[in-house]
C-alpha cells in the first residue's frame, strides 16, 4: 500500500476554484452571507465549523446538487466550466447494494454508458488496499472498507475537484486515520475541499484550513500548517494551531 | 430440504386434522367427505381434474404475467411523467376500489365465457399491489445515491435515463419482488370468480357443476388441488424474487 503515491503525484496540476457571493438562509434567517472562498489548484483546504453552519450545504453549492437556500458563483481558475469536473463523496459510503465492490467502483462509467475499464478500477482497489475483496457485495464489507471502495470510486472519476463531506467521520479512531492517511497521500495533486468537524483531521490533511464559525458565520483568515499533508499528529508546532482552530471555533477562550 | 419436510409435514398435519373431524363430528360424506373418500375421487377423476387444472392455471400466469408488465410500466411511467402521475394515480386507485367481484359479470359480458375474461380478472387484481409497490419503490430511492449519480453525470446526455436504468430501477426492485409476492397470492382468486361467473372450463368451474351434482367429493379434490396450484405458484415467483434480489440478505427475525 506505498507505491499508490507516485501514482497520485504523476496527475497533473489542478486548477484552483473560487466561490463568491456565497449566502445561505435557513428558515427565513441568514446562516451567512456573501462570503467568498478559494481553493488552491492541487491542494486539500479542509473547511472546519460548528454543526449547523452550513458546511455542507456551501460543499452541494459548489458540487452543482442544489442545495436549498443557497447562492452563489463558482468557477475554475483555467476559465472551464465547474460541470462534470467535480466528484463528490459523502460521509456515508454510498455504495449500491446490487452492485460488486468492482462494480461500485465502475459506476460513473456505467451512469455514463462508457466502456467500463476494469484494470484502472482494480489498480484503484488495490491502491485503497480491497483488490481482494473487488467480486465481494458491500455488504460483506466492513465500514472502514466500504469507506475505502467509496474513496476507490471517487479516484475512478480522476476528476480534477474533489468535494468531500465529513467523509471519514463515521469510521472508527483506528480506521479514521488509516483511511485519512491513504486519502491523503491519494487525493494529492487534485483541488480538494474536504468538509469536516474534527480540527485534528483538518490539521492532518489541509494544506490551508478555514475555520467557518460565529452568527451570521464567517470565514477565518486561512491557517496554513507547515510541511505537506498527510502530517503525523505528533508534528511540532500542531498543537497550538489546534488551539487556535478551537478558539476560532469559540470552544476556547482568546489567549 | 428442510423447508420440503416442513410443507409435507403441514400438509400430513392438515389432513390428520381433516380426518380427524371427520371422524369426530360423524359428518355425512356429502356435507365434509373425508380426506380418504377425496383422494380417491381425484385419483380416479384425475384426467379430468388435470384438464380443468390446466386451464385455470393457464389463466393465472397469462394473468400474472400481464399485469405484472401493466402494473410495471404504468409504475414507470408514473415516475418518468409527472403528467401521467396526475392521471394515472387516480386509475390505479380506482382500479381498487371498484370490487373486482362486481366486475366479473361485465367482463365476462364483454370477453365472452373463454380465457380472456379470466386473464382481464386476474391482470385486475394484480395490477394494484404490483403497481403501488413498485412505484413506492421508485420514488424512494436514497437521496445520497442520485446525489452522487448526479454529479458523475453532470454535464452528459440522457442523465435521466442513467439514473432510472442504473440507480432507481435496481434500488425498487425489493419493493417490485414484494407486490410480485402479493400478486401471486391473489392472482387466483381473479381467475376462479371469473370461472364461476361463466366459463365451460377451469376448477372453478368444475367445482360449481360438481356441486350442483352432489359430487361433493369431486368438489374437495378440485379444491385440493387448486390450493396446491396456488401455493406451488407463491413458492415459484417467491423463489424468482430472492433471484432478482441476491444482494438481500433476509435478516433474521428475533
Amino acid at each position: 500500500m506505498a507505491e499508490p503515491a507516485s501514482q497520485a503525484a504523476s496527475a497533473p496540476q489542478s486548477p484552483s476554484l473560487t466561490a463568491t457571493g456565497l449566502g445561505l438562509a435557513y428558515g427565513g434567517r441568514a446562516v451567512f452571507q456573501d462570503l467568498a472562498l478559494t481553493l488552491q489548484g492541487g491542494e486539500i483546504t479542509c473547511l472546519l465549523g460548528p454543526s449547523g453552519v452550513g458546511k455542507s450545504s456551501l460543499l452541494r453549492l459548489i458540487a452543482g446538487l442544489g442545495a436549498s437556500g443557497a447562492v452563489g458563483q463558482v468557477s475554475a481558475g483555467d476559465g472551464q466550466p465547474l460541470v462534470g469536473r467535480v466528484a463528490f463523496m459523502d460521509q456515508r459510503d454510498l455504495l449500491l447494494p446490487w452492485l460488486n465492490v468492482l462494480g461500485n467502483v465502475t459506476l460513473g462509467q456505467r451512469l455514463r454508458g462508457q466502456p467500463i475499464d476494469a484494470e484502472r478500477a482494480l489498480a484503484m482497489l488495490r491502491a485503497v488496499g480491497l483488490a481482494e475483496v473487488a467480486g465481494l457485495w458491500p455488504a460483506a464489507l466492513s465500514g472502514g472498507m466500504r469507506q475505502r471502495a467509496a474513496l476507490a470510486r471517487t479516484l475512478m472519476e480522476d476528476r480534477p475537484f474533489v468535494l468531500m463531506d465529513e467523509p471519514f467521520s463515521q469510521l472508527d479512531a483506528l480506521t479514521r486515520t488509516m483511511v485519512q492517511d491513504l486519502a491523503g497521500r491519494l487525493l494529492g495533486g487534485r483541488t480538494v475541499l474536504l468538509v469536516t468537524h474534527d480540527p485534528w483531521e483538518a490539521l492532518k490533511l489541509g494544506h490551508t484550513v478555514l475555520v467557518l464559525a460565529g452568527n451570521p458565520a464567517r470565514l477565518g483568515p486561512p491557517l496554513r500548517p507547515p510541511g505537506p499533508p498527510p502530517r503525523p499528529p505528533a508534528e511540532p508546532g500542531l498543537l497550538a494551531l489546534y488551539r487556535v482552530l478551537l478558539q476560532r471555533l469559540g470552544q476556547a477562550p482568546a489567549p | 430440504m428442510i423447508a420440503a419436510a416442513r410443507v409435507a409435514v403441514i400438509a400430513g398435519g392438515l389432513l390428520l386434522g381433516w380426518q380427524a373431524l371427520v371422524g369426530l363430528l360423524d359428518l355425512p360424506h356429502y356435507i365434509l367427505p373425508s380426506p380418504t373418500r377425496v383422494l380417491r375421487a381425484g385419483w380416479e377423476r384425475l384426467p379430468l381434474l388435470l384438464g380443468h387444472a390446466g386451464v385455470t392455471l393457464l389463466e393465472i400466469v397469462l394473468g400474472l404475467l400481464l399485469g405484472t408488465l401493466l402494473g410495471a410500466l404504468a409504475a414507470l411511467a408514473m415516475v418518468r411523467r409527472a403528467v401521467l402521475r396526475r392521471w394515472l394515480l387516480p386509475v390505479v386507485v380506482l382500479s381498487q376500489a371498484i370490487p373486482v367481484f362486481a366486475l366479473a359479470p361485465i367482463l365476462v359480458l364483454w370477453l365472452g365465457y373463454g380465457l380472456a375474461s379470466k386473464v382481464a380478472m386476474a391482470v385486475l387484481i394484480i395490477f394494484f399491489p404490483v403497481t403501488a409497490s413498485f412505484y413506492d419503490g421508485l420514488r424512494r430511492t436514497e437521496l445520497g445515491w442520485l446525489d452522487l449519480a448526479r454529479t458523475m453525470t453532470a454535464g452528459t446526455r440522457r442523465q435521466r435515463w442513467a439514473e432510472l436504468r442504473h440507480i432507481r430501477l435496481p434500488a425498487a426492485l425489493p419493493a417490485l419482488g414484494s407486490g410480485l409476492r402479493i400478486a401471486a397470492a391473489v392472482a387466483p382468486i381473479g381467475a376462479v370468480v371469473g370461472e364461476w361467473v361463466g366459463s365451460s372450463a377451469g376448477l372453478g368451474y368444475l367445482m360449481l357443476h360438481a356441486n350442483a351434482r352432489l359430487q361433493i367429493d369431486l368438489m374437495f379434490a378440485a379444491l385440493l388441488l387448486l390450493g396446491l396450484i396456488a401455493v406451488a405458484l407463491y413458492f415459484a415467483v417467491d423463489r424468482m424474487v430472492r433471484r432478482l434480489v441476491p444482494w438481500q440478505a433476509e435478516q433474521a427475525l428475533p
